[in-house]
């Protein structure tokens, strides 16, 4: 193959890396900006998004798309409630305190990831695509000319991808609209300004909490939902989306939503194509040097205001 | 206040020496298999005492000592397999590994505190776990490789079989504990507990809370890069493994469980988390789900863990 194509291909892996990663990482920041706490856990949610969108497009009769959409309701929801929960039962009692907090999501990760290998077994397993990637076909008309006609196998997943795209972009704009625009992002925007005067104000900090830590949960968990079709669902999958996570969300400087969106892509594409023309591995190596680097000289990252 | 001071040193060395005596005398009374079993969990509290003089005592959460640990068994393992060292030089090269990259660690890893430092360490750590895994030419990655034999003796004894694995682990743990019973008691232990505490009130005193913390990132690695190289040298294998994260949480779940700044904590918890975990495994593969659920309880309803209790509820004097 080419170079250009390879590019192509490259670019391709890279966005829909950068679209899921935007979305899970989101999640993270969300929680860390309000609650500012570090949700070690948070790759587990995302594996469960996974898993349960397996486990439901199994239960639920009829066309494969019908088993998908209603995973990509129930998945998140089902997941949310878990981290409100999880929140409620654990996260409170430790008072937020940073350092416990961190303890007990890494014990939380350890209890989901191998609750999940005793419930769901070792297995990697597939779920299809809503729709036989065959039927879209967007693709002659994107790349230019003579790439197309190099790889025609590469046409069938590319459909989905782009809609994985095009579906992480809308969410990500949904929760920015959500936090700057709507009633709910004011009161969670005064909870993260200074948590006692919001709760002097009358604003329910604890339920506050627990909502946003759902919210965050939630949205690895479509990003699980979102790339099962591509990566199957196996009980270790959470472990690179957490990894990639905290990469984005540190160096995008903790607690800006934009810099998280930022870095996602960044580091999304940059991944994606150093993963292709050379190893996944050294691209982590790379990429986790980055993250030390960056918090021990410039701790705010890209755009945060106040290091960590 | 020296008089009472002095009373509960007397007590506290006698524990110590009293724990390890008890140690001693169960070497010839156990099986084999207790005997293997034991000496990998004694090696592995010598990991959660270096783990315990940063955490415990100087009050520093990192997440990335499996880097350290690993640093000891590689060290030691290519030097042995390549380097054709016998197994003291091998232990020392062990030891040196885990200070010297400790020692680098911290230099960068302390200009941040915090949750930024826990985080740090443990990207350094899992960048040296990836590292291990890219090399695999010539650390053979995930599959590991075995120590030759030759290296594998001490004074004409042979490390394999049980008895002397016991009796290795039990000398290097012992060692392990008196310094470190030692080192809690000395004015950098205070200094160190003082930090823990207060930094900016330490530092006001007047000392240099910087290296304080730098020395305990150092001695803490130097425990574990000799726990690393004695765990390579008496079970005769290195792998990636040891390099993973949960090589990183283990000491921390093991210190917690036990009771950070204590002496007899890194034991205790090694024990009851290793047996714990090993009873379980009889009857899932799922057996860190219970590392998992005694993380969380702990952390709910026992901060102190088990030796903190004890000295809080029974015996304030525990060292």
């Amino acid at each position: 193959m080419d170079f250009g194509p390879h590019l192509m291909l490259a670019a391709i892996e890279g966005a829909v890396a950068a679209a899921v990663l935007a979305l899970t990482a989101l999640g993270l920041s969300l929680v860390f900006g309000v609650m500012r706490v570090v949700n070690v856990a948070h790759g587990e949610f995302f594996m469960l998004g996974a898993v349960l969108a397996w486990a439901v497009a199994h239960l639920v009769p009829g066309p494969a798309w019908a088993g998908y959409l209603a995973a990509l309701v129930l998945a998140p929801l089902l997941v949310g409630l878990l981290a409100a929960a999880a929140d409620w039962v654990v996260l409170k009692r430790v008072q937020y305190d940073p350092e416990r907090t961190i303890v007990a999501t890494i014990g939380l990760l350890y209890i989901l990831q191998q609750a999940t290998l005793m419930a769901y077994g070792p297995e990697a397993r597939p779920v299809a695509a809503p729709f036989d990637a065959r039927i879209a076909l967007p693709w002659p008309e994107w790349g230019p000319e003579g790439l197309v006609l190099t790889w025609p196998w590469g046409l069938g997943t590319t459909a989905w991808k782009l809609v994985v795209i095009a579906a992480a972009a809308l969410l990500v704009a949904l929760v920015f609209v959500l936090v700057q625009r709507s009633r709910a992002g004011l009161v969670m925007r005064a909870t993260q300004f200074d948590r006692e005067t919001a709760q002097a104000f009358g604003i329910p900090v604890a339920r506050v909490f627990a909502l946003t830590f759902a919210l965050g949960a939630a949205l690895a968990a479509i990003g699980g939902v979102l790339v099962v079709p591509i990566q199957q669902a196996h009980y270790l999958m959470g472990g690179d989306p957490l990894l990639l996570s905290f990469i984005v969300v540190i160096i995008g400087g903790l607690g800006s939503l934009r810099g998280t969106v930022v870095a996602a892509i960044l580091i999304g594409m940059s991944d994606g194509i150093v993963s292709v023309f050379f190893s996944p591995t050294l691209a982590k190596i790379l990429a986790t040097l980055l993250v030390a680097f960056v918090l021990i000289f410039r701790p705010q990252g890209l755009y945060g205001t106040r290091a960590a | 206040m020296t008089g009472r001071d002095r009373s509960g040193g007397t007590r506290a060395w006698g524990l110590t020496v009293a724990v390890l005596a008890a140690l001693a005398a169960m070497w010839p009374l156990l099986p084999d298999y207790n005997q293997i079993t034991l000496a990998r969990v004694m090696v592995f509290a010598i990991f959660a005492i270096g783990y315990n003089i940063l955490f415990g005592y100087t009050g520093l959460l990192s997440l990335g000592h499996a880097l350290f640990f690993a640093a000891g068994l590689y060290a030691a393992g290519l030097g042995a397999r390549d380097g054709g060292l016998t197994a003291v030089p091998a232990f020392l090269a062990g030891i040196l590994a885990g200070a010297g990259l400790a020692a680098g660690v911290g230099a960068l890893a302390l200009r941040t505190a915090g949750v930024a430092f826990m985080i740090v360490t443990l990207m350094f750590a899992q960048a040296g776990y990836l590292a291990l895994l890219y090399f695999n030419e010539w650390t053979r990655g995930d599959e590991g490789f075995n120590l030759p034999a030759a290296s594998r003796t001490v004074l004409g004894l042979e490390l394999a079989g049980a008895d002397m694995r016991y009796g290795t682990a039990l000398a290097l743990f012992a060692l392990a504990t008196l310094i470190a019973t030692w080192l809690a008691r000395s004015p950098l232990g205070r200094v160190m507990v003082a930090v823990r505490e207060n930094e900016a009130r330490a530092a006001m005193l007047g000392y240099d809370t910087g290296r304080v913390k730098l020395a305990a990132v150092t001695i803490s690695g130097a425990f574990s890069g000799a726990a690393g190289a004695a765990y390579g040298l008496i079970d005769g294998y290195a792998g990636a493994t040891f390099a993973s994260v949960q090589y990183s949480i283990l000491p921390l779940l093991w210190v917690l469980v036990g009771g950070a700044g204590t002496v007899l904590g890194p034991l205790v918890g090694a024990v009851f988390m290793f047996y714990l975990i090993d009873l379980t495994s009889g009857l899932t593969d799922a057996y860190m789900l219970v590392a998992g659920a005694v993380l969380v309880l702990v952390t709910l309803f026992a901060p102190r863990g088990i030796m903190g209790e004890v000295r809080r509820r029974v015996a304030r004097w525990l060292p």
